[in-house]
């Protein structure tokens, strides 16, 4: 069964995504025509699908692993929600996940 | 010569991670018309890096590989002409020749043909090339052949001690094969990287089974009596090592010769400005393909990287979309081996100085290269935070004390000055 996501563009466009719970949110984020670059593919090395998860979801998230924390600790555009969409793997349960696209550095 | 009004269709050559960028990056900057992508794969536009580590693992599907899945294509309005050579550019008619004999007319074209794996010069390669077990390593269908020859106790030698050959030892080790790797120079990484981290990646494979030899060279194969197989890999000082499977990685060759034979500038890749546009104003070029000029290392370079791809090729989408920007990125690159987590920035050929900051032995530190006391480059292993910030450092090209540099005590972002203040959000 497929899940919707709310995705807020970076032009502060809101877009409703539908899609299969399976792989990382950054593979459905490429999909989308104003989505992320994710330069490195998933590998935690670039920070290129950076995302603010809506204050709501963050807690239902798995916590971030050091890799990730390290490259978030030093981006311009960081905040307290801030994820690198690649280290989340989407499941049923994140049905109605709301999230905002990081300004690109 | 008519004047003759052609309609807008814009083509690109190429189907790789350069090629998928450009097409999208093209609709980002508003271009509506005509648009195709033209690639000699069967598959749709995909990441290359994994190729040689979590997919000849065999952790991922050919798909997951892919930039972007068919929906989004289509959703674009993007054409793919996949499994198809473009054989030559008539410039003077502005018209593309497929190797079916097709020809297509552009209004303006961007090429984006990546390279190709260098082959062995030896006399027996191309006999080898006829085999099943020989291949080299640029595209999904080798590594669909090699990985199914990944099986515990199988012997694989592994031709070149590059990023390449030693990301395939890292995996086929996982996997339970023994295998060896030939360096015909007398390190490995030898021409990326400084001895001291040759030296580190060395001891990492040894430790973890390979039977990794240097300075050796590969003089012949030995076939088995049908010929169809190689048995073994004959070196300099009649090393005779025998093997169920080869992989060669020896580098790469930029695609270039349909460039060069249209009469576009082609010197080591097709010479490009630094607004990716070729000698031809009507003609771009973007990625492994292209020499083109850095602002960071002030000359022309070729890179094989995908960080180059992806960003050269929206300055080349600028530049058709007629919204010219200067491609200024600075080159950076990654190597995932075993645990090792290697993240690059710069260009290090040429430095003078090599510091290192933090521990080879605990596989954790960062190594700067400096010129005339300016840093030009940094390695990174394992050390996200630090290559995050050692990107600002690289940037900024300013000396540093490289006592400081290596003392940990030192907060390294303490002398790159803070991050940017973020910009307020709405």
């Amino acid at each position: 069964m497929s899940i919707r996501l709310s995705v807020v563009d970076r032009n502060g466009g809101e877009h409703e995504v539908e899609t299969a719970p399976e792989g990382s949110l950054m593979e459905t984020l490429r999909e989308l025509d104003y989505g992320v670059s994710a330069i490195c593919g998933g590998m935690c090395s670039c920070a290129t699908c950076h995302v603010y998860i809506a204050p709501e979801w963050l807690a239902k998230l798995p916590d971030r692993q050091s890799d990730e924390g390290d490259l978030l600790a030093e981006l311009q555009f960081r905040q307290d929600n801030s994820r690198l969409s690649c280290q989340i793997q989407l499941q049923q349960e994140h049905d109605g996940l709301r999230l905002t696209l990081a300004p690109e550095e | 010569m008519s004047d003759t009004h052609t309609e807008d269709h814009i083509y690109i050559v190429g189907a790789g991670h350069a090629g998928g960028e450009l097409a999208f990056a093209l609709r980002q900057q508003g271009y509506a018309g005509p648009l195709t992508i033209v690639g000699d794969e069967s598959h749709l536009p995909y990441q290359r890096p994994p190729l040689s580590k979590a997919y000849l693992k065999g952790e991922c599907e050919a798909t997951s590989l892919y930039l972007r899945q068919l929906a989004a294509y289509e959703k674009a309005n993007i054409s793919l002409v996949l499994s198809r050579r473009v054989e030559r550019i008539d410039r003077a008619n502005k018209k593309l020749v497929f190797d079916d004999g097709r020809e297509v007319t552009y209004s303006k074209l961007a090429l984006a043909t990546g390279g190709r794996a260098r082959r062995m010069t030896i006399n027996d390669a191309a006999r080898a090339e006829r085999t099943s077990n020989f291949r080299y390593l640029r595209n999904i269908d080798d590594v669909m052949a090699i990985r199914a020859r990944f099986e515990a106790g199988q012997r694989l030698v592994v031709i070149g001690g590059g990023y390449v050959g030693l990301e395939v030892a890292a995996s086929a080790i996982a996997r339970g094969v023994k295998v060896t790797v030939l360096e015909a120079l007398p390190r490995v990484l030898a021409r990326v990287t400084a001895p001291q981290m040759s030296q580190f990646y060395e001891k990492v494979h040894r430790d973890a089974g390979v039977d990794l030899r240097t300075n050796i060279e590969v003089t012949g194969l030995e076939f088995n009596a049908a010929g169809d197989a190689v048995t073994a890999v004959h070196c300099t000082g009649g090393v005779v090592i025998p093997a169920d499977f080869v992989v060669v990685g020896i580098g790469l060759l930029p695609n270039t010769e349909v460039a060069q034979a249209a009469g576009l500038d082609v010197d080591n890749g097709i010479v490009v400005n630094e607004y990716a546009v070729t000698s031809d104003p009507d003609i771009v070029a973007a990625g492994d393909c292209t020499n083109h000029p850095s602002v960071f290392c002030g000359r022309r370079i070729r890179l094989e990287s995908v960080p180059n791809a992806v960003e050269q090729a929206r300055v080349a989408a600028a530049s058709l979309a007629g919204k010219p920007k200067a491609y200024d990125s600075v080159p950076w690159f990654w190597s995932d081996q075993y645990d090792l987590k290697l993240q690059m920035t710069g260009l290090s050929q040429g430095y003078d100085q090599f510091v290192l900051r933090g521990s080879m032995e605990n596989k954790s530190f960062a190594a700067f290269y400096l010129k005339q006391g300016r840093l030009i480059a940094v390695d990174a292993v394992n050390r996200a935070q630090e290559f995050m910030v050692a990107k600002r450092m690289v940037v900024a090209c300013k000396p540093f004390d490289p006592a400081v540099l290596a003392d940990e005590s030192v907060p390294l972002k303490t002398l790159a000055g803070p991050v940017q203040a973020a910009a307020p959000q709405a």
